[in-house]
């Protein structure tokens, strides 16, 4: 005995379905909500609010005021300078960290005598807070281009050290005994199994840093800078620019999520294994 | 033209092997004056209580610990830690997670310095004889327990050792798994021509894969004891056969 199983739906005979396209659309619509609804609420009631006067505009501007501000200062190139020195400063540091940070975590997971003397300087170093050392770095370095980037540097090495070195030392010893049974040297199985299975670890360090980069950058040009964002938002305050203060808020809010967004893009394609939601 | 006699390779000679564990400032003997002789090629369970030193032997065996005292030969030459002749597949499959299955299969291979295409043609071979020629491309996370299995007794096979090691390999799977485990195991078995060194605490499967089984004693210090399996292959589980060496071997343990 045989069983037919005849589809009850019925295609239009012209290509695809104009309703199952509509209804796609729909529900991507409804997914998009779902994810910024919030967000875009909270700007449609901070330019209503302000509009109306029951937010002081002069303290928030309008949505379009703060726009057109942006507008100005990227057209004139003043903002666009202001970026290209604070990205150059974040950046730096937060190479300069990576550059040192993963490489030294690597080993000092590896080797239990290294972590084990140098881990209480780490967390002393550590809990001390970088802005509080920034006016030790001002008086080694001088208020110019070194002691900012270099505060940046300290504040953003401490996660990456740490989350690499904890990375290191959570890889499951199991699959270091497994390589080890068929004969893997100790570099080999460094290469194959210890660094492949920190990555993960690696990049929760890195996104911390970049959080704290952008964070210490802002400090560090409010003192002592003439260019810059962070100099910006400040000196906009001063002036009483107060939408030109928002749009430097803005960039700096848009730099922390493209940096962000940066990383987990990397982090996806280097762990496509992975199945764990950032 | 002379031919030299090839003996049966895969031999696995212990004596007088002693093992202790430092256990709350005092010493533990968990193995004490072993003498064992394993055939190449033989299928070769151990089973023991828990605490019995089971794991510890086969532990010794594949190189990852040290006995205080005896030796290990392997084909006559004695054994010093870890040895290209022998494979050990462990209760979990110890899949790297970042890599395809047969990425996975080849790693043995890689890490011997095999060049990566021709590691992956032989771990293509061993793929399809553990039944997962379709899976190649998956990630570890997508496979069944069972299949993970088969993903590391493949990567086990694929360098070629005389000796297999197993410790209670098919422990953590649900019994049906289990069963067609077993059975692939011993047609893999067969195909490979490996010596098995199995351990198990599961006596039914002890019967359906070994030509002889080990009985390692309690703390109680009695002797060894070696059960010889004389079944017909393949094996059926309700063969009256069967079903005796099952008391026999409950016996062993004062079960019933």
């Amino acid at each position: 005995m045989t069983y037919q199983i005849s589809d009850t739906r019925v295609r239009s005979p012209r290509g695809p379905d104009i309703r199952a396209t509509l209804a796609r659309t729909a529900q991507r619509a409804r997914g998009i909500f779902a994810d910024y609804g919030l967000l875009l609420a909270f700007f449609a009631g901070w330019h209503v609010a302000s509009v109306t006067g029951l937010l002081n505009p002069a303290v928030f501007p309008p949505l379009d005021r703060i726009g057109q501000a942006l507008w100005n200062g990227i057209a004139s190139g003043r903002l666009v300078g202001d970026i290209g020195i604070s990205l150059q400063r974040a950046g730096l540091a937060f190479f300069a960290a990576v550059a040192l940070g993963i490489p030294l975590g690597l080993f000092m997971g590896q080797i239990r005598a290294v972590e084990r003397a140098l881990d209480p300087i780490l967390q002393l170093f550590r809990q001390t807070s970088a802005l509080a050392l920034y006016p030790v770095f001002i008086l080694l370095l001088g208020l110019g281009e070194a002691s900012k980037v270099f505060v940046i540097f300290w504040a953003t090495l401490f996660p990456i050290l740490l989350a690499t070195i904890g990375g290191v030392k959570e890889v499951d010893a199991k699959l270091i005994e497994m390589a080890r049974t068929f004969g893997a040297a100790r570099l080999t199985t460094f290469r194959r199994v210890v660094l492949p299975a920190s990555v993960p670890a690696i990049f929760v360090g890195l996104r911390l840093s970049a959080t704290t980069a952008l964070l210490l950058l802002i400090a560090a040009e409010m003192i002592g800078a003439n260019k810059g964002l962070g100099f910006q938002v400040m000196n906009a305050q001063y002036n009483f620019q107060i939408p030109l203060m928002f749009a430097a808020i803005f960039l700096l809010a848009g730099l922390g999520l493209a940096a962000n967004w940066v990383l987990v893009l990397l982090q996806r394609r280097l762990c496509r294994w992975n199945t764990a939601r950032h | 033209m002379t031919l030299v006699q090839t003996q049966a390779k895969g031999e696995v000679t212990i004596r007088d092997l002693t093992k202790s564990f430092p256990l709350d400032g005092e010493t533990l003997t968990v193995l004490k004056g072993i003498n064992l002789d394993i055939r190449g090629g033989e299928s070769l369970a151990i089973v023991g209580a828990s605490g019995s030193g089971k794991t510890t032997l086969l532990r010794v065996l594949a190189g990852l610990e040290e006995p205080d005292t005896g030796d290990v030969l392997t084909d006559g030459a004695p054994v010093h830690g870890l040895g290209r002749e022998r494979a050990v597949i462990f209760q979990e499959p110890r899949l790297l997670p970042w890599l395809t299955v047969l990425d996975n299969v080849a790693f043995g291979l890689e890490v011997q310095g095999v060049p990566k295409p021709e590691a992956a043609e032989r771990a293509r071979r061993y793929i399809r004889l553990v039944g997962l020629a379709e899976f190649e491309a998956a990630w570890p996370r997508q496979l069944s327990g069972g299949m993970a299995q088969r993903v590391g007794i493949a990567r086990a096979l694929t360098v070629q050792p005389e000796i297999l090691l197993l410790d209670e390999p098919l422990g953590a799977l649900d019994a049906m798994t289990k069963m067609t485990m077993q059975e692939e195991l011993t047609r893999i078995w067969h195909e490979e021509k490996v010596t098995m060194v199995l351990v198990t605490h599961d006596l039914e499967e002890a019967i359906f894969l070994a030509d002889r089984v080990l009985v390692l004693p309690g703390t109680k210090g009695d002797a060894i004891r070696l059960i010889d399996v004389d079944l017909p292959r393949p094996r059926d589980r309700n063969d009256t056969g069967f079903v005796g060496y099952r008391r026999q071997l409950m016996a062993e343990f004062g079960l019933h």
